[in-house]
């Protein structure tokens, strides 16, 4: 019987054992890995760290003040014309949602097919990347831009005169002043041949251009481009968002007709998720200033700003328009479109140790999609008529979103959505923005 | 472009004609001599030629002379800037004096001969092409050279061959300092005899025998933490 008198000793009341939130368990397993292997961390993808995006903006529709458009019936204009600047031929999208630059080599042949596929479905451009451009991408792509990189690696005059615009990349907002790798195991004997390097080795892409330095060079390197191809296409510059005011005006100088700014969301194949996380700016944060440039220069709507980072939906595809844009690039939500992270192949990425969702290791060539690998069993998974059905249904679904919300606006274009119809969840997104905050009249930054 | 040959020989003055007059002119045409005078430096001057024809400069030239030529033969009597026969794929390109920086740069065929001396980053990327520089060639030449041959009568400057793949290099003269993973090779019977033969295609007087090989190591083909000093 207990003697109620003396109870027997208690613990003593203890605390909560609590993380650090400057070390938590990414943290320190970061530490560990590189403790353990001795090298740096690459992965593919764009920035994952909580940013301020698109979702921090919304749109006023039209109430007493303004006049919507009616639904269904009344006409939202789509087509956006790229680089009337200086080509004879500019690029004329059905849609104002292009598919950003991914190589043959990072992707498999059937993803590539796929993506042409999905593109022309819905009457926009795919774009090749740093390897060169296959035959395949040229057939399954009606509107093909062709990247002209810092590696040159497949780069000759026959495709040159093949594509239907140019981009001179000077960088990629992942990675603005890096180079690129790609490892061995997908250096492939097709993908070697086509870059002029030994199957198997690791493959390394500079970061600057070979032949030029500086935009006074690059005015000169396009006329040379212009003069190869006749002034037929027209020749974009892609920039990783930085310092987007003088990037933005410097392409301008030097002579493009339209620029693709390209924010720290935008995917990679494959690169030091250090650079990812740490190196650039948001997608957000770069529009403004790149649209003030052009405005200062007389150039807003005469050479195009292309926004690419973190375009999900129709919605982002709105408010990068209403910030001034003229059309925006998808990569990493087109592979997803494709069949890229789909949980239906939970288990092969759980034994590769991720999930789906998460599976960013894109540069080791086993992605169970098989749409970032050159292995053959796997690539063949993937259907490339298939796959570019579900693109081309995605592109469509952000197509009518972008109108929905336009319409709601009272625009007849999408181009003609502007930033008064925005404004800002957060004091950050209305001053990156460059909207009032949301209920005010403030724009932080601004005099009033 | 039409198939039908379309033959021309004349005298191109861009002194009288725009940039794009003359090379529509030079790209159009499938055959035949053409002699360009006044070039005064302009850039892009016979870009992106196709055709078997041949275009003679009387004159230095700005950037990119000759950029991506396939199948002509091209001669700058005078000085060429930078990005000389810049992505060469075949066809001949010779100047007569100096280049700029990056002469041949990713040049994945054709021979590029520069009686004088180049630049800085000679053969930059080269991805099969054939240079030969009668004198020398400054810093960072071969820099990433992928394939081909760069054969250099004078001296090199610093960092020669820096993370370079599989091309291979012959200097005759003094090389002032390697670049990383670029060693040393062993000049073999093939090596004397190719030297030979494009030395007599290039029209250079030079003993095979006189230059010295070098190549990669390949210790950077495949990324290890012990050679991050090299990086």
């Amino acid at each position: 019987m207990t003697d109620q008198s003396n109870p027997p000793p208690k613990a003593p009341p203890r605390t909560v054992p609590v993380k650090s939130a400057t070390f938590d368990d990414v943290t320190l397993s970061e530490i560990r890995r590189a403790a353990a292997t001795g090298i740096y961390d690459i992965r593919g993808g764009g920035a994952k760290r909580h940013l301020p995006h698109f979702d921090d903006l919304l749109f006023l529709g039209a109430s007493m003040s303004r006049y919507p458009l009616e639904g269904y019936r009344e006409k939202c204009g789509t087509e956006v014309v790229i680089g009337a600047r200086h080509a004879k031929n500019p690029i004329i999208l059905k849609t104002p949602i292009t598919i950003a630059g991914m190589s043959f080599g990072s992707l498999s042949a059937q993803a590539k097919e796929a993506l042409g596929r999905g593109a022309n479905a819905a009457g926009t451009s795919t774009t090749t990347g740093d390897g060169g451009m296959t035959p395949e991408e040229r057939e399954h792509s009606n509107l093909l831009v062709y990247q002209l990189l810092p590696s040159r690696y497949g780069m000759n005059p026959d495709d040159l005169r093949k594509a239907d615009a140019i981009e001179v990349v000077v960088g990629q907002g992942a990675k603005p002043g890096g180079g690129g790798m790609l490892l061995g195991q997908k250096i492939s004997e097709r993908v070697a041949k086509m870059r002029t390097l030994p199957e198997g080795i690791d493959q390394r892409s500079a970061c600057r251009h070979p032949d030029w330095t500086g935009p006074d060079d690059l005015e000169i390197k396009i006329q040379e481009l212009r003069e190869i191809t006749g002034w037929r296409v027209p020749i974009y510059i892609k920039v990783g968002a930085s310092r987007p005011y003088y990037d933005v005006a410097l392409a301008v100088k030097a002579g493009a007709d339209a620029v693709v700014l390209d924010g720290m969301q935008g995917g990679t194949a494959a690169t030091q998720n250090v650079f990812i996380e740490h190196v650039g700016i948001p997608t957000l944060a770069a529009i403004r200033p790149a649209v003030q440039a052009l405005k200062d220069l007389g150039m807003h709507r005469t050479v195009q700003l292309i926004v690419s980072g973190g375009i999900r939906n129709g919605a982002d595809v709105a408010k990068a328009l209403a910030l001034g844009a003229d059309a925006v690039s998808i990569g990493t939500a087109a592979l997803v479109a494709l069949g890229d992270n789909d949980p239906v192949w939970e288990d092969e990425y759980r034994a590769l140790g991720t999930t789906a969702g998460a599976y960013d290791d894109w540069h080791e060539g086993n992605d169970p999609a098989g749409i970032t690998t050159q292995n053959p069993a796997l690539a063949a998974r993937l259907d490339p008529v298939a796959a570019g059905r579900r693109l081309a249904n995605y592109l469509n679904v952000m197509t009518l979103e972008l109108q929905t919300i336009a319409r709601a606006c009272g625009k007849s274009h999408v181009l003609n959505l502007e930033p008064e119809d925005l404004v800002a969840l957060t004091v950050e997104a209305a001053a990156m923005a460059g909207v009032p905050l949301a209920g005010t009249s403030w724009i932080p930054g601004r005099p009033d | 472009m039409t198939t039908a040959t379309m033959t021309n020989t004349g005298v191109l003055d861009l002194s009288a004609l725009s940039l794009r007059e003359a090379n529509e002119t030079l790209q159009a045409a499938t055959e035949g001599a053409f002699t360009i005078v006044n070039p005064g430096g302009r850039h892009a001057i016979a870009c992106g030629l196709e055709h078997p024809v041949s275009v003679t400069i009387e004159g230095h030239t700005g950037y990119y002379c000759a950029g991506m030529n396939k199948n002509a033969d091209v001669t700058i009597r005078g000085n060429a800037g930078t990005g000389l026969a810049e992505n060469i794929m075949s066809g001949t390109v010779r100047v007569t004096g100096d280049a700029s920086q990056a002469a041949g740069a990713t040049g994945h065929g054709g021979l590029v001969v520069i009686e004088g001396n180049a630049s800085a980053r000679c053969g930059i990327s080269m991805k099969g092409v054939d240079i030969v520089v009668g004198g020398n060639v400054g810093h960072m030449s071969a820099f990433m050279a992928q394939a081909g041959n760069l054969v250099v009568l004078g001296d090199a400057g610093e960092d020669l061959g820096d993370s370079i793949y599989e091309a291979r290099l012959f200097v005759r003269g003094t090389v002032a300092r390697l670049g990383t993973d670029c060693v040393e090779k062993e000049m073999r019977p093939e090596h004397l005899a190719f030297l030979a033969d494009i030395l007599k295609r290039a029209g250079m007087d030079a003993d095979p025998r006189d230059f010295r090989r070098y190549g990669s190591a390949r210790t950077l083909y495949h990324f290890k933490i012990d050679n991050a000093g090299a990086y």
